[in-house]
């Protein structure tokens, strides 16, 4: 039944995949089980993605059969089975820089981080630089992912990089994406990495994480 | 205004081209100040008229794309801009004249910042309203149209918009949304129908409130228009492109159903999808049709968004984008018009469908933003003229000398024969002078044809 599922979330049929997953769940299989299988079947569309098969439809109809998907699975899940955290390979900071209010690109990044196993703080947008000095040391987030969509994005993206630094926090990695983000805005922010997609995101996220 | 001869439904589509083109490029009606600046508003309409036909004209032309760049260039805030159009007339002129671009580009600045505070604009914030001062305006992606609405959108698109998609947009325009159908004014005794509503204290504000922006916005344009006059009549510039519509998708997909929506309708909703794109077409070929002939302008700017190589395969390409945004094309083209394609991000897997039998060579322009220029020249060389692709990075980060290198690989490698204009990629917002400049100079320079 979980192939069954996992074939349902891979080739986008959400009615089957939820009504599999519902049936899981009321036939007692474990809801961690079921949750796994939609794990899975994540990796596979990040593959896809990764490879040019899947594109932005495909993402955000999988972010969408996921979230269904939990939702029917948190009133099976036991007390102890929701409180208990999984382990991640890392924590992340996330949002789109002061001044831009684009959220697209940003989401999907977190998407795809969330289901490949890292713990995620979404920022919003619009963020100023010091909420992410403030979210890196609430969170001990090893790594901080800066959006932009516009040329705009450039000197916010400065100005944070700047910032983490002079908070004591240049051990930080931080990966810069966006529509007109490339090798020479990277150079001229000081981060890190850029990412060109979601899944550069994932790619860099493990590699600074040592996975 | 341009006016269509009595015999136009007569006319092939090149004779409407070549009235279209005469018009824009007659100096008649058009005041100069010297006889040096009518030559050349001649010679700069002729040389981009000369690259959509993909001869060589006598030097490659340059049209940077500036968006709130000017504004910064010159001292004032994008706010400024908005709320004060003398500072927007200044700006502009400032910018102008020390860039010397060959046309004044249209990029969509010239936004009267009080008329949307009047009409309460929800799909974007300005600076002031939502975003800093210091920041341009941007749109928010929301579902302005529900899922459930593509058949009132499809059975009456303008009705649609005039009462479900305005009280939404503007929140000084809710009354609309009460506003009875216009067929209710074809016989006496049902118009009261049509005009008591608009007697509502609700339906009555709406109105007021447009009225209210209408002033706004004719005196802002007013002020703010002052220096696109002098430069065409002291520096010879020629407006581009004149016109404007969207890609039915688009159309769709950036305002109605924003991404998100959109992209969960493909799987959720897809002959839906296909059938409000179809409806889309006549609609979008007239806005693009009225709004150049009103500029009196042969070109029509249509952006595109959500076709790009990162948004979707290449089948779902084929299937939802394509068909609709191709039969706009071909309208226009029919009507003698130009589509100038501003094609943002990147179209590498889509150059062999764009270049489809169907559009007649040397019709249409496409200015390439981060699709990779000699894959462009190949697939589209001797069928439409390119334009592109000086990166917004290096234009805000780099050096002069790595824009003056980049320009001339672009002119010696796409450039040769013809068929091209120097373009930045992306809608300029930041940028170092000395930096622009040194795409405008080297092109001007090195681009001359022998």
């Amino acid at each position: 039944m979980s192939e069954e599922l996992i074939s349902a979330i891979t080739e986008m049929r959400e009615t089957d995949a939820l009504r599999i997953a519902r049936d899981l769940l009321e036939s007692g299989t474990p809801p961690l089980e079921v949750l796994d299988a939609c794990r899975e079947a994540m990796g596979i569309i990040g593959q896809r993605f990764e490879d040019g098969e899947c594109f932005v439809p495909e993402l955000i109809m999988a972010g969408e059969m996921l979230s269904q998907i939990s939702e029917m699975a948190k009133p099976h899940l036991e007390e102890e089975e929701g409180e208990e955290t999984a382990e991640t390979l890392g924590t992340v900071v996330v949002g789109t820089v002061e001044g831009d209010i684009h959220d697209i690109g940003k989401d999907l990044v977190i998407f795809m981080l969330d289901v490949n196993g890292f713990e995620v703080i979404d920022l919003g947008v619009d963020v100023p630089p010091a909420r992410f000095v403030d979210a890196v040391q609430d969170h001990g987030a090893e790594i901080v992912g800066l959006s932009g969509f516009l040329t705009l994005a450039y000197e916010p993206m400065k100005s944070t990089v700047e910032a983490l630094q002079d908070a004591g926090l240049g051990d930080v990695q931080v990966m810069i994406g966006g529509g007109q983000v490339d090798e020479q805005v990277r150079t001229y922010t000081g981060a890190d990495a850029y990412g060109r997609d979601a899944q550069a995101a994932v790619r860099l996220a493990k590699q600074w994480m040592g996975g | 205004m341009f006016t269509p001869s009595e015999n136009w439904d007569a006319l092939s589509r090149e004779e409407r081209s070549e009235a279209r083109f005469s018009s824009w490029m007659s100096t008649e009606d058009r005041e100069f100040d010297t006889p040096e600046a009518e030559e050349t508003y001649r010679r700069r309409a002729q040389r981009v008229k000369d690259i959509v036909a993909l001869k060589k004209p006598d030097r490659v032309p340059v049209l940077p794309w500036i968006g709130g760049y000017f504004a910064e260039y010159a001292g004032f805030t994008p706010h400024d801009i908005m709320y004060d159009p003398q500072a927007y007339s200044e700006a502009w002129m400032t910018f102008n004249e020390d860039f010397k671009p060959d046309y004044l580009i249209f990029a969509g600045n010239a936004n009267p910042g009080e008329a949307f505070e009047t009409l309460d604009y929800k799909v974007y914030r300005w600076p002031g309203h939502g975003v800093n001062e210091q920041t341009s305006f941007q749109c928010i992606e929301d579902e302005y149209m529900r899922a459930d609405e593509y058949d009132l959108l499809i059975a009456d698109p303008e009705r649609y918009y005039m009462s479900r998609y305005m009280p939404r947009a503007f929140g000084a325009l809710e009354g609309l949304g009460m506003l009875p159908s216009v067929f209710t004014t074809m016989e006496m005794p049902i118009i009261p129908a049509y005009i008591i509503p608009i007697g509502l204290p609700g339906v009555r504000a709406s109105f007021e409130a447009l009225l209210k922006a209408g002033e706004q916005a004719l005196a802002y344009n007013t002020a703010a228009m002052q220096s696109d006059a002098k430069l065409k009549a002291t520096y010879g510039m020629p407006s581009l492109p004149g016109g404007v519509t969207k890609a039915p998708f688009d159309i769709i997909g950036d305002t109605l159903r924003g991404t998100r929506g959109i992209m969960l309708d493909l799987y959720r909703r897809p002959e839906k999808v296909l059938a409000a794109c179809e409806r889309l077409v006549p609609i979008a070929v007239q806005m693009g049709v009225e709004t150049a002939t009103a500029q009196d302008n042969p070109f029509v700017f249509i952006p595109l968004h959500k076709g790009a190589d990162s948004f979707m395969s290449r089948d779902d390409f084929r299937k939802f984008y394509w068909p609709t945004f191709k039969a706009v094309i071909l309208g226009l083209v029919e009507q003698g018009l130009v589509p100038y394609h501003l094609v943002e991000g990147a179209y590498n897997e889509r150059l062999d469908i764009i270049r489809d039998p169907d559009i007649p060579a040397g019709t249409t322009y496409w200015s390439f933003d981060q699709t990779d220029m000699k894959a462009a020249k190949e697939a589209l060389g001797g069928w439409a003229c390119i334009a592109g692709n000086v990166p917004a990075s290096m234009l805000h980060s780099g050096t002069p000398e790595q824009v003056e290198a980049y320009v001339k690989e672009l002119i010696d490698t796409v450039g040769q024969d013809g068929g091209y204009a120097v373009s930045n990629g992306a809608v300029l917002e930041h940028a170092k002078p000395e930096n622009l400049r040194a795409m405008l100079e080297t092109t001007k320079s090195y681009g001359v044809y022998n």
